[in-house]
């Protein structure tokens, strides 16, 4: 059973959601962007990165260790040239050892 | 020829379904804890599952659940999902510019699937990106979250909590294991991504989830790509 209120709401959400996602793939299909706007899009990505690491790895748990343990790991494995479903598993590992152990 | 195209076009779908997996992997906690609350939230589970149909995103649908619980009403929470969402567009915009071109119809479809973790994924990816590696990665990424939402409430209990709390780590692993590549590559990308982590440091107090980590991706890029070009315009005149 679903009330009729939630799926309305539901669906209102996934509009709104798609939206912004869906108008630059379409409104901007085949569109030459001036030069400058072109530079800051390409510099998104590694700026986003930055941005959904930092604060967010520290403010998993209340023990900030948690974050920081996990972060050194999880660079370390990278910074070793791990692919990266092994740097999210080695990640895993190490703080599975630790909450073991805490 | 056609034979050709088709191989080459099947296995992007396949390098797109493995890039996926790390995807998948860190969706299973968010999505289990997600069935989970929603069921204590009082949704039923075709709500539940119906909700991470529609909308596929994490953060909104947190908030959306603890919305309900206080009795916020529908449309608050429908704009409230918006401004959390928004940050999506300034994804699409960046990666629809290495996207390699295709129908626009094609193009309106994977968009759906993008999320902070599906464009990061595709926008460091060497080279362009096509449409079968979008929509490899995008159907691992999206089945995960589908199928993990239900099972969180069908079950109604999440891992067991030390592993939950590890596989806690697991989206933020794969942004680190994303990013280090390009950081030894290139210090630009060190510079970009540190003073974009400063910058949400500083706003996520201040601001809603959505609105720091657009601020702060914005500004970093936009800061860095100002001073790249007036040390390239100042190198000329100085030759």
């Amino acid at each position: 059973m679903m009330n009729n209120t939630i799926v309305w709401m539901i669906i209102g959400m996934g509009i709104v959601t798609y939206i912004p996602r869906m108008l630059p793939f379409v409104a901007l299909s085949g569109l030459k962007l001036p030069t400058f706007v072109q530079g800051v899009l390409k510099n998104v990505p590694y700026a986003t990165l930055g941005a959904l690491i930092v604060p967010g790895i520290f403010m998993i748990q209340e023990d900030i260790w948690f974050g920081i343990i996990g972060a050194g790991v999880a660079f370390l494995a990278a910074f070793l040239g791990a692919n990266v479903i092994v740097v999210v598993l080695s990640a895993i590992a190490a703080l599975s050892v630790y909450s073991y152990f805490l | 020829m056609t034979t050709g195209l088709l191989v080459r076009k099947q296995s992007e779908f396949r390098i797109g379904i493995q890039a996926g997996v790390s995807i998948a992997i860190g969706y299973m906690p968010v999505a289990l804890t997600f069935g989970l609350l929603a069921k204590s939230t009082g949704l039923t589970v075709m709500e539940t599952v119906l909700m991470s149909i529609v909308v596929f995103a994490g953060a909104a649908q947190y908030i959306s659940l603890s919305l309900m619980a206080v009795g916020t009403g529908a449309l608050e929470i429908i704009l409230t999902t918006f401004i959390v969402n928004i940050r999506h567009f300034l994804m699409s915009a960046s990666l629809n510019e290495k996207m390699e071109e295709d129908h626009p119809v094609k193009k309106a479809l994977y968009a759906f699937g993008i999320t902070d973790e599906t464009f990061s994924v595709a926008a460091v990816k060497e080279g362009s990106v096509s449409t079968g590696y979008m929509a490899g990665t995008i159907i691992v990424a999206y089945s995960s979250w589908v199928v993990f939402s239900g099972i969180g409430h069908v079950i109604g209990a999440s891992l067991p909590e030390t592993l939950q709390e590890s596989m806690s780590v697991a989206l933020y692993a794969m942004f680190i294991g994303l990013l280090v590549p390009s950081m030894k590559k290139h210090k630009k990308v060190v510079i970009l991504a540190t003073l974009a982590a400063i910058f949400n440091s500083i706003l996520t107090p201040i601001l809603s989830t959505g609105w720091a980590i657009v601020s702060a991706t914005l500004a970093s890029a936009i800061l860095v790509e100002y001073v790249a070009q007036h040390q390239k315009r100042k190198g000329k005149n100085d030759e």
